[in-house]
């Protein structure tokens, strides 16, 4: 029994480390999407949900791991993670019923009522009332079952380890472990911003407005859903769970050692191109030192969207207006950015493809 | 609809008929009891609040599975925080000397000091709602014309929800206050341009003097200063209890008129 624990936390440990986790996640994203018909059927999302809670709650028999799962101010993100599992579920269902239906030549669910319209008072004024009520005691419970965290006064000479964003931050917090702050912490949220705004505008397919559906809009909910679970749920979970001392990883039964090191041995490209395949010494120059790097992202710039236009997005480059699919292959190539540095340092212990900290570019 | 009377049989007045017949009543509620289709709709047109609700909406619009109740749960918890965030206004004094203790005093003295949990569990779940309210717009392609505009005004609400926790979230003056705001304000830093370790910062310069320094670039207009300190504890509380509320509050009364304006709750068309 106690060997089967060890294996089972062994497994958990391994899985949860980022560069298992996100990947995993991103597996099972695209999985569900790709399956969603059978995977959002009652029997077999239920057992998955089950067993997400039965891995919760029998991960709290572990005293490290119900320590900082109970922390007060994680409260909300244990709520994010089963509201968003059910409302991905229940979106998603609907989408597979709807489809199925459309493929029979029947409207959808929505479209059941025809228009057929209600009296707000009483019919909508009921619901809100009955929310209200729900909503009110459901946070008076809350406030009244847990006080609200208050630590020792300020200070601004004791630095506490790790000093963490708020948690709906951390997403952007954990995006500092593969990029520097002016990208990570400035240009991806401005882009993260400016590309939700512009999705009204870059999203021409009139199908699909006011109903639930996969089939007619495969590609702009998948790129919605990988954002949102991936790039945003994801890293927020891994920052606030995994990130102990130093914001070093930590498995989910690990205690926060503030004394463990890792080891740095992340490399640039600089150094990986001069120094280990041509066996020199660094240039003096940093436009000469830099040289691959620059090289490599524009390349990423120049040659990914021709890839893009070639391949995932042939058929959108056939339907949008020049203008819309540059905005297009713009937010994607920030987007991909992310997961790509991800992957060099997983693979390569890539630090920087550009460094350049004369000028504080370093990417 | 079955009239209260049946005729020939005249009914005694109970106490709220009388109530309902006095000049009080009728002055603030200009509509008989909404028993009738007339009445219903009075009732939802002459009231100031309720009348941010069309008289009649689809029927599939209002199905709890097909909205969740997000953005009407995001407005709820939004007058939550509104309501305890002026409680709390009562106690809390925005200098460092005494943030702390004022929060301290809520926690253990003061009555009601409760609300000071409501403020903000409600306000997480307020950023949590608006996260799902966003992903509920988009999985239903409600976002597509003629709303395209009113999406814009969420994600610009979305923002400011998260303002206004991250403002809300210094005023404590506690420990997790302080470096959590420290921590985020530091990525102001590095902006490019704007920021005194950002990118190409360092070439805007007047006569050979920087001009993006830690004492002038964006996080020290942001925070009054060069470290999160008592200036940042004012500017802070200023943007949290007036300035970002009044902004939201004017966005809010574009998204729901437009929300009207653009056709009611979406559905196929």
């Amino acid at each position: 029994m106690d060997n089967v624990l060890a294996f089972l936390r062994w497994i958990v440990t391994e899985a949860a480390a980022p560069k298992l986790l996100v990947p995993l996640v991103f597996v099972a994203l695209i999985l569900t999407l790709k399956y969603y018909r059978v995977v959002t059927k009652p029997r077999v999302a239920g057992p998955i949900g089950l067993l997400i809670v039965v891995f919760l709650v029998g991960s709290c028999f572990d005293a490290n791991f119900r320590k900082i799962i109970t922390k007060a101010d994680n409260i909300p993100i244990i709520l994010l993670l089963f509201s968003v599992f059910f409302l991905v579920w229940l979106s998603l269902r609907r989408a597979a019923l709807n489809d199925e239906a459309a493929e029979k030549g029947e409207p959808p669910l929505e479209a059941r009522f025809k228009r057929e319209t209600v009296l707000v008072w009483p019919d909508l004024v009921m619901i809100e009332l009955i929310v209200i009520v729900g909503l009110t005691a459901l946070l008076a419970f809350w406030a009244v079952g847990l006080p609200a965290p208050l630590e020792e006064p300020a200070s601004a000479a004791l630095t506490p380890n790790p000093s963490k964003a708020p948690w709906y931050f951390l997403g952007l917090q954990e995006m500092l472990v593969y990029y520097d702050p002016w990208y990570a912490g400035v240009v991806l949220p401005t882009m993260i911003v400016v590309g939700l705004m512009a999705i009204p505008y870059i999203d021409t397919n009139p199908k699909g407005n006011g109903y639930y559906t996969l089939v007619e809009r495969k590609f702009a909910i998948s790129v919605f859903l990988i954002g949102f679970i991936v790039f945003w749920i994801a890293l927020i979970t891994i920052g606030t769970f995994l990130r102990g001392p130093n914001w070093n990883f930590f498995g989910p039964y690990d205690y926060w050692d503030v004394h463990m090191s890792v080891p740095l041995k992340n490399i640039n490209i600089s150094e990986i191109f001069w120094v280990k395949m041509l066996k020199q010494g660094m240039p003096e120059a940093w436009y000469v030192r830099e040289l691959p790097g620059i090289v490599m992202v524009i390349a990423f710039v120049m040659i990914g969207p021709l890839l893009l236009a070639k391949t995932v997005l042939k058929k959108l480059f056939k339907q949008l207006d020049i203008v819309r699919f540059s905005v297009v292959v713009t937010l994607l190539l920030f987007m991909i950015s992310l997961p790509a540095k991800m992957l060099g340092r997983w693979l390569f212990n890539l630090k920087y493809v550009v460094y350049i900290p004369e000028y504080f570019i370093n990417l | 609809m079955a009239s209260k009377a049946s005729p020939g049989k005249p009914k005694k007045k109970g106490l709220f008929d009388r109530v309902r017949d006095t000049q009080i009543w009728k002055s603030i509620f200009r509509h008989g009891y909404p028993d009738t289709q007339r009445n219903r709709a009075l009732a939802v047109l002459s009231n100031v609040f309720l009348h941010l609700h069309p008289v009649r909406v689809r029927k599939s619009g209002i199905a709890l599975s097909f909205t969740w109740c997000m953005g009407g749960v995001t407005f709820f918890l939004f007058l939550v925080e509104a309501v305890t965030g002026i409680l709390l206004m009562f106690y809390y004094r925005p200098v460092a000397y005494s943030a702390y203790n004022d929060i301290q005093e809520l926690r253990e003295t003061i009555p009601l000091g409760m609300m000071r949990e409501l403020h903000r569990w409600g306000a997480h779940a307020m950023v949590l709602t608006v996260w799902l309210h966003m992903f509920r717009v988009f999985m239903t392609g409600s976002y597509k014309p003629p709303r395209e505009f009113n999406w814009v005004i969420g994600v610009v609400l979305l923002l400011l929800t998260l303002l206004l926790s991250f403002t809300g979230y210094l005023l404590p003056w506690d420990q997790l206050a302080i470096w959590a705001i420290t921590v985020g304000s530091n990525m102001a830093r590095a902006t490019p341009l704007q920021g005194h370790e950002g990118p190409f910062s360092q070439l805007l310069t007047l006569d050979g003097e920087a001009l993006v320094t830690a004492g002038s670039d964006v996080r020290f207009a942001l925070l009054g200063g060069r470290f999160v300190g008592e200036n940042a504890l004012l500017r802070f509380y200023v943007l949290h209890c007036v300035f970002i509320p009044v902004v939201a509050v004017t966005l809010m009364a574009v998204h729901f008129w437009r929300v009207r304006k653009d056709g009611g709750i979406s559905g196929p068309l």
